[in-house]
């Protein structure tokens, strides 16, 4: 081998190698700050893990919503129409939070099978459902109808 | 019948537009002078028809026509008459005529203002732009129409527009960021002409230059006013999100960012040609991904207002046949461009690669987590999200070496520099800067974590680096001082937008370290101290608006025992679509916000209150409009229309 192709042959390696930790870094970087969604179907089967960062979504239970009274903890209840998952959250809830309203959380499971909100989202449309939440409905066979039709047209 | 006349001038400039992609065309190929020729009055042709398809809209909208659905839905009659003309461009159909507006004065201000570009050159470039507005008129035509009516039952009410959207920031907000997204089309038309003419030289770099700052000008506006948009309307203070719809907008402007910066070594050096012509591309193909990603519906998102399978599958063929085209093309063509010059590894051309790089890999990875999730779902493999804290991870430390190079950049020469001279240039900013930043950093209240600090470093680098060049420019002059005046506009451009990263820098440092914010519960008589002042809540009073109804809290502050200023957030009530909306109360400042937004009512007398206290936030807007001004500044620099008056002459001659 010349010293000439010994030279872009180093400068290639030095490329490749240089590249590769960037993506495995990258890659790393975002396995870390991936939120998972999931339903409350999925939550009560046991799908879900606990103490790691995720979403869920669904529709706020009718009567189930809790305020405290000293502080601004509140507390309310969110279904696919199959199955429900307590949500808490201490803070402000988004305009358009209410109930039967679709909504979705992020937060952390805890071991009572709780979801420890940090943040609430709620669309600014009020026939909006995420799309997510949407979805899971379907899935179980229980989006609202003929209301349903009426959802992210 | 306006309406009707306003789908019909669209139909006419799509026949026009078909006809300015092929004619101009076909007449450089061959070398028909003639059929060359008509490319400029069909260009003034489509802006003319387009304005009027727009005028007639904007009719629809001061006169109620609730007859047209488009208006219906994002209309009512208690709406004032500016919200009703600015929602034009507030949903999905009426926001794609803005678009094609845009493009259509994009091309006519091409065709008048390059009246000294080579008659085939123009014509190349006026051609590719009528292939751009040939697919968005057939977008608009075939999935999107605004003027489309409902008939025969005509609503008596329009359903009104979005509250989010009846504000100051939506008027102008859209508009400056699609001047923006389709001003990089004409980039884009001048690389992909100069890559059909096989002429890709400094005449074409120098051409593209002014048009590129502009468009680049503009985007960086638009994304600034969207993030005081957000900031202010949103309601809750936050000022970037990494939302993926920000994040479509924030791709094209790093990548124009790099494509301003190559351009620049492609004029004055004759290298990295074929780069610029991939940047230029990519800048434009960047921008319509972004349409797509905001349209299609496919994100999840305040801006995603229409999800329709259909108008996303057809963006995406018109993504694909632009960016597959144009990349052909490129393969084609590109491997017969020759550098006409060669550098050294310490030079300006060295760092402004660099530059490149970091700017294309940080608009790399930004790329992958606004994708990735789409790309999981479309796989089947479940649903998530990519949270800010990647972004933040990648982002910041990229930044850093971006800003560092960035001093060097400045101060290293073309070509070629030796590192003595180098480092003779470089240890007296270094060293002020270090210290500057010592000095800074004790001054603050606390240590605000090693990034900040390595910010706040980096901000006065960035300035002293600067200085150090301005005095290189001028020390060897008779008159220093005079000299300090007399330097090129393009320069104080550059100049003004390095200041606006270092001031951009600083305020992301500040603003990120030292906010504070609580949740309150607060009755009336109750007051909490935050951030030194004192906020006495007051209860609330009720108000009435045009088209809505407003609980306004009264929030007396105090600072030092002393009324300081009183804030009136208020939590809005909108009639037709029965939306609840948050209107934040902001005492702003140089160097702190106060912010104060009304949560919900949490019965008897008591509401939820959001405090907050945001040092140096406005800087960021600042940052943002310094850079806006500093591209306006160097794409108006006479020497291109200097250099562009000899050309002609010599072509005369």
């Amino acid at each position: 081998m010349n010293p000439k192709r010994r030279q872009r042959l180093f400068i290639v390696l030095f490329i490749v190698v240089g590249v590769g930790i960037a993506v495995g870094l990258t890659l790393f970087a975002l396995n870390q700050n991936i939120n998972l969604f999931y339903s409350p179907t999925q939550i009560a089967q046991g799908e879900a893990p606990e103490g790691r960062r995720i979403r869920a979504g669904g529709m706020v239970v009718d009567g189930s919503v809790i305020r405290s009274q000293e502080s601004l903890e509140v507390s309310f209840e969110i279904t696919d129409y199959e199955n429900t998952v307590r949500v808490e959250y201490a803070g402000i809830l988004p305009d358009l939070f209410r109930e039967g309203q679709g909504i979705v959380a992020q937060g952390e499971l805890d071991s009572r099978g709780v979801l420890k909100a940090v943040e609430v989202l709620a669309k600014h449309d009020e026939n909006y459902m995420p799309p997510e939440v949407a979805e899971a409905l379907e899935k179980a066979g229980k989006m609202p109808r003929p209301a349903g039709q009426e959802f992210n047209k | 019948m306006i309406p009707e006349l306003g789908e019909y001038a669209l139909i006419l400039s799509l026949c026009l537009s078909v006809l300015l992609a092929i004619v101009p065309l076909v007449g450089a190929t061959t070398g028909n002078a003639l059929w060359c020729s008509y490319a400029r009055p069909l260009a003034s042709a489509i802006f003319a028809f387009v304005l009027f398809s727009f005028l007639c809209l904007s009719w629809a909208f001061l006169h109620n026509d609730f007859s047209v659905a488009y208006v219906a839905n994002n209309s009512n009659t208690a709406l004032p008459w500016y919200y009703r003309l600015s929602a034009v461009w507030g949903g999905h159909e009426g926001s794609l005529l803005l678009w094609l507006l845009i493009l259509a004065g994009w091309i006519v201000a091409v065709a008048v203002k390059s009246r000294n570009l080579p008659q085939d050159i123009l014509a190349r470039v006026l051609a590719v732009m009528g292939m751009i507005s040939t697919g968005f008129l057939m977008f608009v035509l075939f999935t999107s129409s605004p003027f489309e009516r409902y008939l025969p039952q005509v609503p008596q009410e329009g359903a009104d527009l979005n509250p989010l959207l009846q504000d100051f920031g939506l008027i102008v907000h859209p508009p400056m960021l699609y001047m923006g997204y389709v001003g990089f089309s004409v980039a884009f038309a001048f690389a992909i002409a100069a890559l059909l003419s096989g002429r890709l030289d400094a005449a074409w770099a120098r051409w593209s230059r002014p048009w590129t700052n502009i468009a680049w000008a503009f985007l960086t506006l638009g994304i600034a006013l969207g993030s005081w948009w957000a900031y202010y309307e949103l309601g809750w203070g936050g000022w970037w999100f990494w939302d993926p719809v920000e994040n479509a907008s924030l791709m094209p402007w790093l990548i124009g960012t790099a494509l301003v910066h190559s351009l620049a070594v492609t004029e004055k050096r004759g290298v990295f040609k074929s780069w610029t012509v991939l940047l230029a591309i990519f800048a434009f193909s960047l921008s319509l991904l972004g349409t797509f990603l905001v349209r299609s519906g496919v994100l999840t998102s305040v801006h995603a207002f229409a999800s329709d399978p259909e108008r996303g599958f057809f963006i995406l063929v018109l993504l694909a046949l632009s960016i597959g085209g144009s990349l052909l093309l490129y393969a084609i063509k590109a491997s017969h461009v020759k550098s006409e010059s060669s550098f050294s590894l310490l030079s300006r051309e060295s760092f402004l690669l660099i530059n490149n790089v970091l700017l294309t890999v940080i608009c790399a990875t930004v790329l992958l987590g606004t994708l990735y999730p789409l790309l999981i779902d479309a796989l089947n493999l479940g649903k998530l999200s990519v949270g800010p804290p990647y972004f933040n991870a990648l982002f910041v430390p990229l930044s850093a070496l971006l800003a560092l190079s960035l001093g060097v950049g400045t101060l290293v020469r073309w070509k070629q520099t030796s590192a003595t001279l180098l480092l003779s240039q470089l240890w007296l900013p270094a060293l002020a800067a270090l210290l500057a930043g010592g000095v800074t950093l004790a001054l603050l209240p606390q240590w605000p974590g090693i990034w900040a600090a390595i910010g706040l470093l980096l901000a006065w680098w960035v300035v002293f680096a600067g200085l150090r060049d301005l005095f290189n420019r001028v020390r060897h002059k008779r008159q220093p001082l005079a000299a300090m005046f007399q330097q090129s506009r393009a320069y104080y451009g550059m100049v003004l937008a390095h200041v606006g990263v270092a001031v951009l820098a600083v305020g992301i440092a500040l603003v990120s370290t030292f906010s504070e914010q609580s949740d309150l519960r607060m009755e009336p008589g109750d007051s909490r101290t935050f951030g030194g002042y004192e906020f006495v809540f007051d209860g609330i009073r009720k108000v009435d608006g045009p088209n809505f109804h407003s609980d306004t809290g009264v929030i007396r502050v105090l600072r030092d025992g002393e009324l300081y200023t009183e804030m009136y957030p208020e939590k809005r009530l909108y009639n037709a679509r029965g939306m609840v909306m948050t209107e934040a109360a902001i005492d702003p400042g140089l160097f702190r916000d106060l912010y104060v937004a009304l949560g919900e009512p949490l019965g008897g007398d008591a509401w939820a209150v959001r405090v907050q206290y945001k040092p140096f936030v406005r800087w960021l807007w600042l940052g943002g409009l310094l850079m806006t001004v500093g591209g306006i500044l160097a794409a108006t620099d006479p020497r291109y229309r200097r250099q562009a008056k000899r050309e002609t002459a010599s072509a005369a001659a």
